[in-house]
């Protein structure tokens, strides 16, 4: 697949985000907040960054993803059907029974979707398995990449500074892992639930390479993951700053909308803020089909 | 007359640790994850011979339990090992979510299992660890009799694809089997045969039971023994088999009665074979500090503790009540 370009993933994230507000709307359960506001990451990820071949999840050449904050996975499932790894149309089947789309993750010989390596969901996990992919793989001298996911209400979890401590003693720096720091967290900002600032002298302190980036902005990102790759001898860590709910006026940075999806009304409007793109949606609901020849009309 | 002679005394932690350092001389692709107490987990000796597969995670179970399962994505063979309740119960939903939910190939390999570790102390004494660990789908739980078949389960480890748990002992112990009898995950050893009263026991409890034997054969009891090493999946052929032909059971070993072997053993009998069973086991209770004899003694799991069970399940057998002879 050719690598595309900052305007095309601008294309792929805005169609993610009708991707996860409709599949939220089909299954009336699930988290809006944090897909929407990673939806620029996942893009970039899945169309520019990532090393993978959707025809061959466990090809041994594979840049390794690892989604810690498991309750991101319906703009994960959206990216990974978009790529190829599963067909459009099970985007239907989200937390549905039967399905391979749980509602937290879990890896393709479970009951899960290609592409996913391991389940998540439970919180601050991911970052001890990604360390262990990375040392692993550095054992074997291959050149993959490792990249983990994390959100920032996770790194509350006391796991992820055992396995930042882990890291750093180790030095892997095949690893790049991305926070997402929108600053919400289910109960509310995060630094009223539990304080991360100062946040990047955290990670220094763990001995990471630190960079920071405006994860809403896909050259940013795009650039500071390449700058990432290039520094040696410790493990990376990108601050994303994103907002929560990003792309929807009424969600945008409401840490409300973490836990719940769009009702029929919410969800309308969020795709009348949404434009179609070239990409079309994998449903058109009845309602959609009356616009439209409105429309026409 | 003891029906096994024992040969030396060794530690099951030691067969351990020497079976890791062939296996890695076998397959590169075997890693050894450390959590700060290798001298004592046996540990160390892998780690001298292969230190670059060697790593170290400091004194966090849960980290050392989700860096394994990323070393299995990776395509290697992690033995992830540490003292029972810390390698179970600290990480237990590390090793629920990202090992046995997700179906990865860890060896999680504890050692200083059973109130027998002694003087630490009940902090340190693992008794919920087999029913922490079978109740997880997909897991494999064993737990070998002496040095000789800790080497044998961790070498035949090699071949299992699910995640296993190994419960390994601090103590030197008696070594009464040998090098070359076979071992099979899954398939219980009958040791002794016998027609009255089946004695059921896994780990160093199977040692007690030897001895019980020898005293409840001077009583005229005909005691069959069965060394359970795998208590999931559970022999359940071989269960059946005892409780049709002896009518009685007692399961001996070094853990809660709440959820250990003797529940697992009792959840076949009453689906198959209802059987008047007893338990040895520590009775909903922790322990304390002091030697593992005192210790067994007192909270009732020696083999004087198995041979009164024995008594008491031959009574209830002889009375009828819940029994079918």
């Amino acid at each position: 697949m050719k690598i595309l370009d900052t305007n095309e993933l601008k294309e792929i994230s805005q169609q993610l985000r009708r991707d996860v507000i409709k599949m939220l709307m089909i299954s009336k359960s699930g988290h809006s907040g944090g897909p929407l506001g990673s939806a620029d990451i996942f893009s970039s990820l899945y169309f520019h960054i990532l090393n993978i071949d959707p025809k061959n999840p466990k090809w041994d050449g594979r840049d390794y993803f690892f989604l810690s904050a498991g309750h991101y996975c319906p703009v994960w499932y959206a990216a990974l059907a978009r790529r190829g790894y599963f067909p459009l149309n099970e985007l239907t089947t989200l937390r549905k029974i039967n399905g391979r789309l749980q509602g937290h993750p879990a890896p393709v010989h479970t009951h899960g979707v290609p592409g996913v390596e391991v389940a998540s969901g439970a919180l601050g996990q991911g970052l001890s398995i990604a360390v262990g992919c990375s040392l692993g793989l550095r054992l074997d001298n291959k050149a993959n990449h490792v990249y983990v996911f994390l959100g920032d209400g996770e790194l509350n979890e006391g796991q992820i500074w055992e396995a930042a401590m882990t890291a750093g003693h180790h030095k892997v720096d095949n690893l790049i892992a991305i926070v997402d720091r929108n600053d919400c967290q289910i109960d509310g900002r995060t630094s009223n639930v539990m304080g991360l600032e100062p946040l990047v002298d955290k990670w220094k302190a763990f001995n990471w390479h630190v960079l920071e980036c405006n994860g809403n902005n896909i050259d940013d990102f795009i650039s500071t993951i390449k700058q990432a790759k290039d520094l040696k001898g410790k493990p990376k860590v990108i601050v994303a700053r994103t907002f929560m709910g990003n792309g929807v006026s009424f969600m945008q940075d409401d840490y409300k909308w973490h836990g719940v999806p769009p009702n029929d009304e919410q969800g309308k409007q969020a795709l009348a803020e949404i434009p179609p793109t070239k990409y079309g949606d994998f449903i058109e609901f009845e309602w959609e089909k009356e616009i439209n020849l409105v429309s026409v009309k | 007359m003891l029906k096994f002679q024992p040969k030396e005394h060794k530690a099951t932690r030691l067969g351990f640790g020497e079976a890791l350092v062939e296996l890695g001389h076998e397959n590169p692709n075997v890693v050894v994850l450390g959590g700060d107490v290798t001298g004592s987990v046996r540990t160390d000796l892998f780690m001298k011979a292969f230190p670059n597969r060697f790593f170290s995670v400091g004194i966090a179970e849960q980290d050392m339990m989700g860096t394994a399962a990323g070393l299995a994505i990776a395509g290697k063979i992690p033995f992830a090992s540490t003292y029972g309740e810390f390698a179970t119960g600290r990480p237990f939903d590390q090793i629920r979510q990202s090992i046995a939910y997700s179906e990865l190939p860890v060896k999680i390999c504890a050692s200083h299992c059973g109130i027998t570790v002694g003087q630490d102390g009940a902090t340190h004494q693992s008794l919920e660890d087999i029913a922490l660990m079978r109740v997880l789908p997909h897991m494999t739980v064993a737990s070998p009799c002496d040095y000789h078949q800790a080497k044998k389960m961790v070498k035949a480890s090699m071949h299992l694809k699910n995640p296993l748990y190994l419960r390994f002992f601090r103590d030197n112990s008696t070594v009464f089997t040998s090098p070359d009898s076979p071992f099979q995950f899954g398939k219980a050893d009958t040791l002794i045969d016998g027609s009255d009263v089946t004695i059921i026991a896994c780990g160093l409890q199977v040692w007690e039971v030897i001895l019980a034997e020898e005293i409840l054969a001077k009583d005229g009891i005909s005691v069959r023994v069965i060394n359970m090493h795998t208590i999931k999946p559970i022999d359940v052929e071989t269960i059946n088999k005892a409780a049709e032909e002896t009518g009685a059971i007692v399961t001996a070993e070094d853990h809660q009665k709440h959820g250990g072997l003797g529940s697992a053993v009792a959840e076949v009998l009453v689906q198959h074979c209802p059987t008047p069973q007893e338990f040895v086991a520590v009775n909903d209770t922790f322990g304390e500090s002091g030697l593992g004899e005192e210790l067994m003694k007192k909270y009732g799991i020696n083999k004087d503790a198995i041979v009164k069970a024995v008594h008491r399940v031959i009574e209830r057998k002889k009375s009828n009540r819940f029994s079918r002879r």
